[in-house]
C-alpha cells in the first residue's frame, strides 16, 4: 500500500510522456513513407479530442487492383443531409503511400446526397481508411484492405 | 491548365438532388518521383477543388498527390434555383481554372 503513490505518479509521468510521443510526428518533417503511425497521426489530427466508431460509411474500392495509378473509390455515408443531421466532411487515408492524407471533402446540407467518387493512387497494397465527420460532432469509419499489383509512384516519368 | 470535362444536367426539379461529374486534365505530379536524369521531379498538383452554386460554396475538396492523374470527382447538389454553378480548381502554383454551367431549375 505504501509504494501506491509514488505509483499513480510514474503512471502519470508515463502518460504525459506518452502523450507528447504522439505529437511529436506532427511536428518533425514527414518521414519518406507514411506507416501505420503517420497515418494515426493524420487521423488524430482531423478527430482531435474525439473518437471514431465504425459504421454507417461505406468504402467501396477493388480488392484486387492491377493498376495502382488509377484506381476507382467511392465513398458513401447513410445520413438524410437535413441542416439539423448532415455530413460535414468525409477524409479518406492510407497506410503505405508516402503521405497518409489522400483526399478531404467538405459538405453541407446542401450537398443533398452525401457521395464522392474520385480515382486514387496506391503505392503498394494496404488499408484504405474513410472518416466522416457528421454535423453532429460524431466520426464514423470504414476501412478497406487493398491487394495493389503494379504500385503507383515508382515508375519512371513518361517521356 | 488545360481541359475540363464537366456534366452537369441542364434542367432539375426543385429539389431534386443533381449528379455533378468533372474531370480536370492535369498530370497531378507527386513529387516523389524522379526523371531519367535522376532528378526529383517538382510536385505540381490541384490541391483544392470548389464547387459554388450561386455564389454559395456547396462542395469543396482538399487534393493530396494520392489523387491520379487527371483528377476525377463525382458528387451530388440540391438543385434549389435556376442560376450558376462555378466549378474552380486550383494548383500549386496558384493558378485556378475555373468552369461555369448553368442550371434552369423548375
Amino acid at each position: 500500500m505504501a509504494r501506491l503513490p509514488p505509483m499513480t505518479a510514474t503512471r502519470r509521468q508515463f502518460l504525459i510522456v506518452a502523450g507528447g510521443a504522439g505529437l511529436a510526428p506532427l511536428l518533425t518533417p514527414a518521414p519518406a513513407g507514411a506507416t501505420a503511425d503517420s497515418m494515426a497521426a493524420a487521423i488524430r489530427e482531423v478527430l482531435g479530442e474525439a473518437t471514431v466508431s465504425e459504421g454507417k460509411v461505406k468504402l467501396e474500392l477493388p480488392p484486387l487492383i492491377e493498376n495502382g495509378n488509377a484506381v476507382p473509390l467511392t465513398v458513401s455515408v447513410e445520413s438524410p443531409m437535413t441542416d439539423a443531421d448532415h455530413v460535414k466532411a468525409i477524409h479518406l487515408f492510407n497506410e503505405k503511400n508516402p503521405q497518409p492524407n489522400v483526399a478531404s471533402f467538405h459538405l453541407g446540407p446542401r450537398a443533398g446526397r452525401p457521395k464522392i467518387s474520385t480515382r486514387i493512387r496506391l503505392a503498394d497494397s494496404q488499408k484504405v481508411i474513410a472518416i466522416a465527420q457528421m454535423s453532429d460532432g460524431s466520426f464514423w469509419s470504414d476501412s478497406v484492405d487493398v491487394v495493389v499489383t503494379l504500385a503507383a509512384c515508382l515508375e519512371d516519368s513518361p517521356p | 491548365m488545360t481541359r475540363a470535362l464537366v456534366n452537369i444536367p441542364k434542367q432539375a426539379k426543385r429539389g431534386e438532388t443533381i449528379e455533378i461529374k468533372t474531370l480536370l486534365s492535369h498530370p497531378m505530379e507527386t513529387g516523389y518521383r524522379r526523371d531519367t536524369m535522376g532528378r526529383a521531379v517538382p510536385r505540381d498538383i490541384i490541391n483544392r477543388f470548389v464547387c459554388t452554386y450561386n455564389g454559395v460554396e456547396v462542395f469543396r475538396a482538399d487534393l493530396f498527390p494520392a489523387i491520379a492523374a487527371n483528377p476525377f470527382l463525382t458528387f451530388y447538389t440540391v438543385a434549389t434555383e435556376s442560376g450558376e454553378l462555378k466549378l474552380s480548381w486550383t494548383g500549386d502554383d496558384g493558378e485556378t481554372r475555373t468552369e461555369t454551367a448553368t442550371i434552369t431549375v423548375a
